[in-house]
């Protein structure tokens, strides 16, 4: 009775943000895949991503950009996140400040940062002129995207990391060490497997935010194209949107996809840790 | 399978923490081979902390020497020590089943696979959970995961087995049946045990000598009888079991309490003593009795506990037979021997 009464209410409630869902996600979702077959090519549009060379390539560099940003982020953030967790040193507030200060910089600054450090008036560039003779330049590559993007990915996994890190029980390290584990095993047995859900969950985010990210690409002007610069081009300069669009779902679903497979391995491994 | 017992003695033994906190006062303990030596005291009294020195957890401070066997094993980390831990937290590693949990001290050690698995099977039997083998740590009850984390200590062959209030997070019939069990083991296997609570009914059960402790400091080292019969001081007197006080005078042979006399055969003077609620008696019709109220009557079952005043100056604790009818209100009249007195100087 009164849980009916409940429900009730709970589904009232949930009214407006259903009206938001339906209004500014599945109905330009929709527009998108129709936009994207309604081109000359049709649904060939699809095809395309994949016998286009150009499309093909730009779909394989942001995903495996993605990929090594991620995994570089988290092994940096592990050793990092866990140091910062179990030190107090003077400074350490000061450092976690500096570390987590890309947070509020949009995509746009991170690139100017990156152009700052390793362009072609960089800091880099000038030092090895000095010492070698010759300028190191890479921030207009791969290199200068992996870089911009590792510089903004860092925070959230580092305070992620650190907040998991904070509730590993001290007991369990200390189990393993009285049965004979050296810090490295306990390190892979007990540490690890406790960061596990924190790492994937981080690591996910992390994932999807580089897939997505265009403000650094954008400032960087690279001679690779990541995929939402591929996206903005084919809409803006070549006025392709059927491309643009179907380019828009693929990136939107290999995104969701990657969260969905890590919601499910750190469901699976918070549920072994009970 | 008998893991022959380690002798374990610490010299000068002190910790202060980082943040100044003396957490133990110099400390000198010899534990006997295969003996259990039970640390007993409240909470803060630094029980834990002589634990973690000498599991290896903690270093103590300059000129502390701990030895296992004619070992000076002060330097060695806890990985190097051999030692086995039970937590009161249970510490089981989450990401491994019940068997992988037992195992893994094996594995560390590279115990080939087959003599692995053989090891593993004997010590859940030894726990009777065999079987628990394949079930993950989280479908385990409190009693259960207990018995896992002896067995994966036990599984190593430790040279000395450190429990750190292993029942306290259990329920009280559990708890009593995993003591039982405990005690069988450790005599059994005659392994040397260090044993931290702050209940003094486990302590008496498990110990074979007692080590009691204040503020960091021992108040009193014994067997489980010496402690309770002759406790060295108040602090030791009031912390184990129930303690009545006593103060009166004794005066042509006759002891005079507010209760009325007994006969007494020690010289005249004031008489400051402490006695057991056990070895205060109700008094025979016609022999000499103190008389008092009795204040409140608990039936307990194997025995039922009076509060009793104008007996002594305070009231007395009193332990009367179950088969006596008593109630609140009645008057009684107690006895007592004079070897039951426990003479406290301070
Ligand atoms: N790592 C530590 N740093 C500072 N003080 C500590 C630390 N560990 C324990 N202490 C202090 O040392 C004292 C003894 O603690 P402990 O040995 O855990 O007591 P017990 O186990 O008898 O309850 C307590 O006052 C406690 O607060
Ligand atoms: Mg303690």
């Amino acid at each position: 009775m009164s849980d009916m009464r409940e429900n009730t209410l709970l589904a009232l409630l949930l009214a407006p943000a259903l009206l938001v869902f339906v209004a500014f996600f599945l109905l330009p979702i929709g527009r998108l895949a129709l936009a994207a077959g309604s081109g000359p090519d049709g649904i060939m549009a699809y095809a395309a991503i994949l016998t286009d060379a150009r499309y093909r390539e730009s779909l394989i560099a942001t995903v495996l950009l993605s990929a090594g940003v991620t995994l570089a982020t988290l092994a940096l953030c592990a050793v990092c996140g866990l140091f910062l967790e179990r030190n107090r040193f003077p400074g350490r507030a000061v450092l976690i400040g500096i570390m987590t200060l890309p947070l509020s910089f949009p995509g746009v600054v991170v690139g100017f940062l990156v152009i700052m450090l390793a362009g072609r008036q960089g800091l880099i560039g000038d030092l090895t002129q000095a010492l070698t003779g010759s300028k190191l330049v890479f921030a207009y590559s791969m290199a200068g995207l992996f870089i911009g993007y590792l510089y903004f990915s860092i925070p959230r996994v580092i305070l992620t990391v650190m907040a998991s890190a904070e509730k590993l029980d001290r007991r369990l390290e200390e189990a393993a060490r009285s049965l004979g584990a050296s810090t490295f095993a306990v390190t892979r047995d007990v540490i690890l497997p406790g960061l596990l859900p924190a790492l994937l969950s981080s690591g996910a985010i992390c994932f999807a935010t580089s897939m997505g990210a265009f403000g650094t690409a954008f400032t960087l002007a690279t001679n690779i194209d990541v995929l939402p610069m591929v996206i903005y081009t084919e809409f803006t300069l070549h006025a392709n949107i059927a491309m643009a669009a179907a380019l828009s779902l693929i990136l939107g679903l290999i995104t969701w996809a990657v969260l969905a497979l890590a919601r499910t391995a750190a469901g699976s491994s918070v549920a072994a840790a009970g | 399978m008998t893991t022959p017992g380690t002798r374990i003695r610490l010299t000068g033994c002190a910790k202060t923490f980082a943040d100044g906190t003396r957490a133990l006062e110099p400390l000198d303990l010899e534990v006997n081979a295969g003996e259990t030596l039970v640390f007993l005291g409240p909470s803060g009294c630094g029980k834990t902390t002589t634990l973690r020195l000498i599991a290896g957890l903690e270093m103590p401070d300059a000129c502390g020497r701990i030895l296992f066997d004619d070992e000076d094993v002060t330097a060695l980390p806890i990985e190097k020590r051999n030692v086995g831990m039970v937590f009161q937290s249970y510490a089981l590693f989450p990401n491994m089943s019940v068997a992988g949990n037992i195992a893994y001290g094996l594995k560390i050690r590279r115990v080939p696979e087959a003599e692995r698995r053989r090891r593993v099977a004997e010590m859940l039997e030894m726990m009777r959970i065999t079987e628990l083998a394949d079930r993950s740590i989280d479908q385990l009850s409190g009693g259960q995961r207990q018995r896992v984390a002896l067995a994966r200590a036990l599984a190593v062959e430790p040279r000395v087995l450190l429990l750190d209030e292993p029942l306290t997070a259990l329920d009280a019939k559990l708890r009593e049946d995993l003591r039982l069990e405990i005690d069988r083991l450790l005599r059994r296997l005659g392994i040397t045990a260090i044993y931290v609570t702050h209940d003094q009914a486990e302590a008496m059960a498990l110990g074979d000598r007692i080590v009691v402790m204040s503020k960091g400091k021992v108040a009193q080292i014994g067997r489980p009888r010496d402690i309770y019969l002759k406790p060295a001081d108040r602090f030791v007197a009031d912390f184990i079991g129930n303690i009545n006080r006593l103060s009166g005078m004794v005066r042509n042979g006759l002891l005079e309490l507010p209760g009325g006399t007994l006969p007494w055969d020690s010289p005249d003077g004031p008489l400051q003593a402490a006695l057991r609620p056990e070895s205060l008696r109700i008094a025979e019709d016609g022999l000499p009795g103190l008389t008092g109220t009795v204040i409140s009557a608990f039936f307990l079952g194997d025995r039922q506990r009076l509060l009793v005043e104008g007996v002594a100056p305070e009231p007395l604790i009193v332990d009367a037979p179950n088969r006596i009818e008593i109630s609140a209100g009645d008057t009684v009249r107690l006895t007592f021997d004079a070897d039951a007195l426990i003479p406290l100087s301070h």
